[in-house]
């Protein structure tokens, strides 16, 4: 237990911790900006200099490990300089558009600007100019922004196992970046968004689809109907004020309603349909013996990476469409012809935490009734961005209803937004199905938990082996074990993002905190919103939902129907890992920097 | 994507074999780059893809790796490249001159090959060989004391 002494203030400190959190303890925050506790800390920034007495130059203290009889100070005139002196050299190769930034008022580099008093640029010299890349359908790199703190490629590569960041190029023209610094469209990226969530600047953003959006609310030809993810009910409140994890279902639905959407509808509908189908694959590989495990495909960027990775396995991911495009799907054949309504005239927007699910929409085989199922995605955050230009305060909405007829979803609907909550809400219907006996105790402790967690769950003649991977990180290593014959499951849910939907890559994104457990802490905390409002609801089971029973009577027969299969359920490829050759870029014209 | 050429193949396959000994052993990035190099002359896109899949690491990586070192090209370098060493001791007797000269006289800029594929010419830091400077490389070969003329004769030899 290292004793030391901090701006002369004397404590014991546990063998291994650094300065930084040693201060921290005896609240002196030390600033740091690439530095994420337990993910990432390259010492790259430099902004958490400090002085140890008896040493010729200044330490970052995220790295510094305490020592005994260590005399650290941590706010001296010259390392304030110090400090003060990287962060503007930070600025003097970023580009001054911190009023058309996305990232405005939410970034990090700005935050410590304004913490150190920043008021003119005295260092002037080269900047780097590199090409934007905005092919993909999800995620925008805007590598003139990079501060080079690598975030992205210890998330990419320590968090996901995908791995398609890098430092490359050297000296002043270094970045974080693909291979070649080209386009992510050449790489094996999921698009899950991860990396956006943990870049401290605007270096790395979605797709922006509000105009799009906009312009179908403005259209007087179409009838534009808007679904809500799961996990969006409980984050979208944190742009507003609220407290984390609160449900504010009924309010996001009014704000919807008054940003002009002709109907506003659950996508929790589309989960429980989603399980009607999967619940049944199950029940057929059960029957036929496999191929085991079934995957869970309601996640694009699980589906990917997959398909990259391990094209082997394609057959094991659950033919069943993810919830948004089930429930496109179904809005463009089961509405429409319940609402009598041209199909061609439906505009199907979705709203969800996620930005791979703009890629998913795009997936040239997701149009099975003729029509796109899905024409528009917005991310949490774009949503947040639409009602802040509307001036829709989310706080004075009234708790409106969702329009029916795909607007009521089963408890087991509503908890797909959290890790482990798809797997639970199929255990509620393939339970019943395979035993044809009533589930009393419908909650599944086993497989809600914030760590990775396999079970073994007794079901009629079945005895069922699952388990929940957070995280294609995770996910790669659950599929190793089962590989090496080390494992072995017959199902099995994977979400592509830490903590599943509620961490997903288009949720808020929170600067508070430099220790990434605390981030992944911060998103399992949305999800309790989620169980709340599935302990409140009167049906709790997909298949007990009145109006999935409906569709199923109306519509599609039954589960697993020639319908249900050519409308709900899809296909898989193999993919190569690499682009070939590099594709055509667009150009950009460079934008006026003012220095 | 083009064809590949039946030597192209031929060396596609040199390289897999040339790779068997790196698989499922770390540290081995350098190495096997510097085999690939030798092989196809330098690294080009579809190389570095071959690496990446044969040793099932992240195409980044071999990129980051590509980039940084200079004794590493991506584009094609001529049967002969001269690297004009830009060590203090060298640039403060000539180097810079040298470097301009060998430029007129081939007509080539750094990173450019000859017309006959012959020559390209590059910079390199420090080799060690302060005494005789201002250097030139030429694979192995140091050509110390360069000037004008030594640059005519230099040409000339590796001409022949």
């Amino acid at each position: 237990m290292p004793r030391l002494w901090i701006d002369g203030q004397e404590l014991e400190v546990e063998q291994g911790v650094t300065v930084l959190e040693a201060a921290r303890k005896i609240g002196i925050d030390i600033p740091t900006l690439c530095y994420l506790k337990d993910l990432n800390a390259p010492a790259s920034c430099r902004v958490c200099l400090v002085q140890v007495e008896g040493r010729p130059t200044m330490d970052p203290a995220c790295v510094l490990e305490a020592q005994e009889n260590m005399h650290v100070l941590t706010h001296t005139p010259e390392v304030v300089a110090a400090r003060k002196q990287m962060v503007e050299l930070l600025l003097s190769d970023h580009p001054f558009e911190c009023l058309t930034c996305e990232r405005n008022l939410n970034c990090e580099l700005q935050r410590l600007a304004k913490r150190f008093g920043i008021r003119d640029i005295r260092l002037e010299g080269s900047r780097n100019h590199f090409p934007v890349d905005d092919l993909s359908p999800s995620v925008v790199r805007e590598p003139d922004k990079c501060i080079r703190c690598r975030r992205c490629i210890s998330i990419c590569e320590y968090q996901q196992a995908v791995g398609i960041y890098r430092m490359i190029e050297r000296s002043f023209n270094a970045v974080a970046g693909p291979a070649f610094n080209g386009s992510l469209m050449e790489t094996p990226c999921i698009y899950c968004g991860q990396c956006i969530t943990v870049c401290p600047t605007g270096a790395l953003r979605e797709q922006d689809s509000t105009a799009r959006v906009w312009e179908a609310l403005q259209n007087p030809d179409l009838h534009v109907i808007v679904q809500t993810a799961p996990a969006i009910r409980s984050t979208i409140g944190e742009e507003f004020g609220y407290p984390i994890g609160t449900d504010v279902t009924g309010k996001m639905v009014a704000a919807l309603k008054r940003l002009g959407f002709d109907r506003v509808f659950d996508d929790c509908f589309g989960a429980d349909v989603t399980i009607m189908e999967e619940a049944r694959e199950l029940a057929e590989r059960l029957e036929r013996g496999g191929p085991f495990p079934q995957f869970t495909a309601c996640c694009p960027s699980w589906v990917r990476f997959c398909e990259s990775f391990y094209p082997d396995l394609i057959d094991n991911l659950s033919a069943v469409k993810s919830p948004q495009q089930i429930f496109g799907a179904l809005a463009k054949t089961y509405y429409a012809r319940e609402a009598g309504i041209d199909p061609a005239r439906i505009f199907v927007v979705s709203i969800m935490p996620c930005v791979s699910k703009k890629y998913e929409l795009l997936r040239p085989e997701m149009n099975a009734s003729g029509f796109r199922d899905v024409d528009a995605e917005l991310s949490t955050r774009e949503f947040a961005q639409m009602l802040f230009q509307a001036g829709i305060d989310l706080r004075k909405m009234p708790d409106e209803a969702y329009d029916s007829p795909m607007g009521y979803a089963s408890g087991a609907g509503v908890i797909f937004g959290s890790t482990g909550g798809v797997m639970e809400a199929a255990l509620r219907t393939v339970y019943e199905m395979l035993t044809g006996e009533e589930l009393e105790q419908v909650e599944f402790p086993e497989v809600r938990s914030e760590e990775y967690k396999d079970a073994e769950i007794q079901m009629g003649q079945y005895r069922l082996k699952a388990a929940v991977a957070r995280g294609t990180g995770e996910a790669r290593r659950l599929i190793e074990a089962v590989l090496k014959g080390e494992k072995e499951y017959h199902f099995v849910e994977v979400m592509a993002c830490p903590a599943g939907c509620v961490g997903g890559g288009g949720q808020p994104i929170y600067i508070e905190t430099n220790d990434w457990n605390e981030q992944v802490a911060h998103r399992s905390r949305r999800a309790g919103g989620l169980y709340e409002q599935d302990r409140r609801k009167e049906f709790r089971k997909s298949h007990t939902n009145p109006s999935v029973i409906k569709l199923y009577q109306d519509f599609l027969g039954h589960p697993g129907s020639d319908l249900a299969r050519q409308l709900l359920h899809t296909s898989y490829v193999s993919r190569k890992l690499y682009a070939p050759e590099p594709l055509p870029r667009k150009e950009h014209k460079q934008k006026v920097q003012p220095l | 994507m083009a064809v590949k050429s039946a030597r192209e193949t031929e060396l596609y396959h040199q390289l897999t074999r040339a790779l068997e000994k790196y698989k499922g052993k770390s540290g081995v990035l350098i190495a096997a780059l510097q085999e690939a190099q030798q092989i196809f002359g330098y690294l080009p896109r579809q190389v570095m893809i071959h690496v990446a899949n044969e040793l099932t690491i992240p195409l980044a990586e071999v990129y980051s790796v590509v980039s940084f070192y200079s004794l590493f090209s991506t584009v094609p370098v001529g049967l002969h490249r001269l690297e004009v060493c830009m060590g203090t001791a060298c640039y403060v007797r000539g180097a810079e001159k040298l470097l301009q000269g060998l430029q007129d006289k081939l007509g080539l800029k750094p990173g450019e090959v000859s017309a006959d594929g012959r020559f390209s010419i590059a910079t390199t830091r420090c080799t060690g060989a302060c005494g005789a400077a201002p250097v030139i490389k030429v694979g192995d070969e140091l050509y110390g004391g360069m000037n004008e003329e030594g640059l005519d004769r230099l040409i000339k030899e590796l001409k022949q």
